[in-house]
């Protein structure tokens, strides 16, 4: 037991003495939750745009006023003729047009209905997505209350954004960087630090003496565990605090499966440690084969379900797939640990078999 | 005949912060010399190799090396060096004959020049089986005369070498060092770093740096004579035993 | 019983062999030398007797415990300083011996004694970071790491590989003091002047062993003639004397140069012919053999 203190004592100093990594592992988490929190986001802030209404009637200035009023857009032109959308859309001065049909209040109350368009710059096409989601959701919310005040007998469609009213794109990367980074802090350098010790000839030492190699890699694991465990904790901070997306569920479950995905990963890294012999290689195989794949399919940037089933099927393999989407669960969602249960399951079974194979692979000697 | 100078050197020192790597060195190396160039392990040999080569800028003092300035000429003095060492030689997933080319390359060498010389070496290395080899697959002593002839390729002045011959077996070290002797021959002048102190008795002068210092140079025959000993080696010993920095 | 018993050892990586059919043996409390260049197969050797690697074929016992089967038992016993100065060169001198004393169940106050000589010139920078230490620093500190442990065997692979010759020396009398505790030494060196340093000595050359003697014997086996010579011109004297008739092999050695001769060979006539070609100051005279000539010889039969 002594024997695996001074080791872990020795992988602590390792770390800290490292100043230049030990910044990146702890500061990036806290740029990538504010390059995408803030810089990288989807969300619609102050934009610009246009209402077109050949005869602006008082619900037609309502709503305009509401678009106003939100922080979502600004209204900076008024338009009468559909001639002049195409100049105002050109001249990149407005992204988004809302025409109104003549005498729209009156239609309101007809059985045909009102008429609505929006136009939109689709050059982006997410933002678009996006710009003409938020405006129907604003323009939704008015029309029930109208509905609610019992004037009308209804026009537009209602839509309800559950778990994410104000569609934050925080709800949707938070999970997606917890699960980046503790597979890039416990896979990837777990294994850089286990082969750099065979490249400086100190594992052949360590191979010579009494001690079991299991007890050489375990203590490798155990500082960048407790690393991963202070990453998740500032993650979880800077979420609530800085982007406000709460902890919707149970700290207690988002946790746990948080310990099983750096288990898992954990196991990953010393698989990989006993395949590379040299630490450029272990960082190849953890960035090619882990974080490209982990970023573009897990379902962190492109959503699973558009995906074609090869890709698909390499998704599942991948276990930040299950982590994140058991965070989304439980962290966004709100959901009892046993809506999860699925994923917690792979999961824990993806530790076992990781830990299995990496220990068949630990050798006793050099080859 | 009045020897043509190479190298030379006027109170060249390097400084670190408050550490002295080089402290002031002054020396001049004749056209057509082995100069040998000693001392232990962080006595400043590498450091002090490094200005001459124009790849670390002297604190201050002054030299010059094939005629030109280590200061401000350092361009041009790469062209007219050579240089080689055990750790950094030849590419090792290249062929015999693609290392030579390559080398032969940087230094702006002519396409029919290249051809004509790369057979005249193979056929002196007795190489020419080997032209196709990979470098890797050739044995270490193989390895450092090849990596030598290339460093001396483009004929230049000077050849610097940095422990060239380390861990090869004996026959080949001798081998090595009549390759040193003809390119020498030839009017090329070679500065040399050695821990085998053997090595140190084929050298025409040796200087062994102290500390920073250059505390003895001279032919090994007189230095011999100087402290009484009947080796380099027990010169070496009695100088270096001196040395009171470690590092 | 031997310390070392290593028999019949081959040991391939593709298609190249690095040990050939190795045999010898080591006794207890002996300094044992394995002199040869480098891609000898040194390297190879110490690994298998160090538990590290596994022979194709061939026997290996350490201590009567065999390194395939009973490598759990032996890695109690066994003092390794591999070629690179494996130390971790982010940890203090202090935190380098303390953690590999920590790796063997032991502590440095339980072995100061062993090491206490050698770690005195280490005192001074125990607070200094192993990769600040100069070369024969580095190597000091690797010794005593290797050390701490009172290994009742100790494998140095290469030790004093690009140390200079001072540092050198100094590490030969700390091995020759660590004899006198009794303690079995296997080393390896490409120096061949460090090989008088040992009781016993192996020359090694394509993963074959050459001569297997003590360094005296080996130098008095030398069977044929050796001379040296020397004169004003030593670059020409070398292609002149091969040019003579009678001269085997002639090689610069040091501040002289030495040739084997056979029967044909007068030395009388060789002076005056070098000093028809105009040679100053020419001397000749039979020389004794060292470890090198031996070597020499030996590699070339």
């Amino acid at each position: 037991m002594r024997e695996f203190g001074a080791f872990v004592k020795k992988e602590f100093y390792h770390i800290l003495r490292d100043r230049r990594t030990m910044l990146i592992v702890l500061v990036m988490p806290v740029v990538l939750i504010i390059l995408f929190g803030f810089a990288l986001s989807t969300e619609v802030r102050n934009v610009n745009i246009a209402i077109l209404s050949p005869s602006p009637d008082p619900t037609v200035r309502q709503i305009a006023e509401r678009l106003d009023a939100s922080e979502y857009f600004t209204v900076t032109q008024w338009l009468s003729t559909p001639e002049e959308i195409n100049d105002a859309m050109k001249s990149g001065a407005v992204q988004l047009v809302i025409a109104f049909g003549p005498h729209f209040s009156g239609g309101m109350l007809s059985p045909e209905g009102s008429q609505m368009q929006m136009i939109v710059d689709a050059s982006d096409a997410n933002m678009a997505q996006s710009y003409t989601s938020y405006a129907s959701g604003i323009i939704s919310a008015f029309a029930g209350e109208l509905a609610a005040a019992g004037d009308e007998n209804g026009i537009l469609t209602q839509v309800q954004f559950l778990y994410n009213p104000q569609m934050k794109s925080a709800y949707n990367f938070v999970p997606g960087i917890m699960g980046l980074i503790m597979m890039l802090i416990c896979a990837m350098m777990t294994s850089i630090s286990i082969v750099r010790e065979k490249e400086m000839g100190t594992m052949e030492v360590l191979l010579v003496s009494p001690v079991r190699p299991i007890y050489i890699v375990v203590s490798k694991m155990v500082p960048y565990f407790v690393l991963s465990c202070i990453n998740l904790a500032t993650i979880l901070l800077l979420s609530v605090f800085v982007l406000g997306v709460p902890v919707a569920g149970s700290l207690a479950a988002l946790w746990l499966v948080s310990l099983i995905y750096i288990v898992a990963n954990l196991s990953l890294g010393l698989l990989i440690s006993t395949m590379a012999q040299q630490q450029v290689i272990a960082l190849m195989f953890s960035g090619l084969l882990l974080m490209m794949p982990t970023m573009l399919l897990s379902g962190m940037i492109f959503p699973i379900e558009s995906m074609p089933w090869p890709l698909r099927g390499i998704s599942c393999i991948l276990p930040a797939r299950w982590y994140i989407t058991a965070v989304r669960k439980l962290m966004i969602q709100g959901l009892p640990m046993m809506y999860a249960w699925k994923e917690i399951v792979i999961l824990a079974s993806m530790a076992v078999v990781l830990i299995g194979a990496s220990l068949k692979k630990l050798n006793n000697r050099l080859e | 005949m009045e020897k043509e100078i190479v190298i030379h050197a006027d109170r060249l020192t390097k400084q670190f912060g408050n550490f002295t790597a080089v402290d002031r060195i002054s020396f001049d190396v004749a056209r057509g010399e082995v100069f040998g160039f000693l001392g232990a392990n962080g006595a400043g040999k590498t450091t002090a190799m490094r200005m001459l080569c124009g790849l670390s800028r002297p604190t201050s003092g002054t030299g010059t090396v094939a005629g030109y300035d280590i200061a401000r000429q350092h361009e041009k003095i790469k062209r007219n060096i050579g240089y080689m060492s055990q750790k950094f030689s030849l590419y090792e997933d290249l062929k015999v004959w693609e290392n030579i080319r390559l080398y032969a390359g940087i230094y702006g060498m002519k396409d029919a020049e290249i051809a004509r010389k790369t057979d005249e070496l193979l056929e002196r290395l007795d190489f020419t089986r080997e032209r196709n080899t990979m470098v890797k697959a050739l044995p270490l002593g193989w390895k450092q005369k090849l990596a030598f002839s290339v460093s001396i390729f483009h004929d230049p002045a000077i050849v610097f070498l940095d422990e060239p011959t380390g861990g090869v077996d004996p026959y080949t070290r001798r081998q090595f060092w009549e390759m040193i002797y003809e390119a020498a021959d030839r009017g090329i002048t070679v500065f040399v770093t050695t821990h085998y102190m053997d090595e140190a008795e084929y050298c025409d002068r040796v200087s062994i740096m102290v500390d920073g210092r250059i505390d003895a140079l001279d032919t090994p025959r007189s230095l011999k004579a100087q402290f009484g000993v009947h080796s380099m080696e027990e010169v070496f010993q009695a100088l270096a035993r001196k040395a009171e920095r470690t590092e | 019983m031997p310390a070392v018993s290593v028999a019949h050892i081959v040991k391939r990586y593709g298609k190249t062999v690095a040990l050939d059919g190795v045999s010898f043996e080591v006794e207890k409390g002996e300094l044992f030398g394995i002199i040869g260049p480098d891609g000898a197969g040194k390297t190879t050797l110490f690994r298998i007797i160090a538990t590290l690697i596994l022979a194709d074929s061939g026997t290996a016992t350490v201590d009567g415990f065999d390194v395939v089967r009973d490598y759990k038992e032996l890695r109690k016993r066994i003092g390794y300083m591999p070629g690179r100065f494996s130390l971790y060169q982010d940890l203090t001198v202090e935190e380098n011996l303390s953690f590999f004393a920590a790796v063997f169940g032991t502590t440095i106050e339980e072995n100061y004694r062993l090491v206490e000589g050698i770690y005195k010139f280490l005192e001074p920078f125990r607070k200094r970071r192993a990769g600040k230490l100069s070369g024969g620093m580095k190597q000091k500190l690797a010794l005593c790491c290797a050390l701490i442990h009172k290994p009742d065997i100790l494998y140095l692979d290469e030790p004093t590989t690009g140390v200079d010759p001072v540092s050198r020396k100094e590490f030969w009398e700390m091995l020759g003091k660590l004899q006198q505790e009794g303690i079995t030494i296997v080393v390896s060196t490409p120096y061949m002047d460090e090989a008088n340093l040992c009781d016993r000595i192996a020359l090694i050359k394509g993963g074959r062993f050459l001569e297997i003697d003590t360094p005296q014997n080996i130098r008095e086996s030398f069977s044929v003639p050796l001379w040296a010579v020397r004169s004003d011109r030593m670059h020409r004297l070398l292609d002149d004397v091969r040019a003579f008739p009678g001269v085997d092999n002639c090689y610069a050695f040091g501040e002289t140069h030495h040739f084997t001769s056979d029967a044909a060979f007068d030395a009388a006539k060789l002076c005056d012919y070098l000093h028809g070609l105009g040679h100053g100051d020419v001397a000749l005279c039979p020389a004794s053999a060292t470890i090198e000539d031996c070597y020499m010889l030996l590699a070339r039969q």
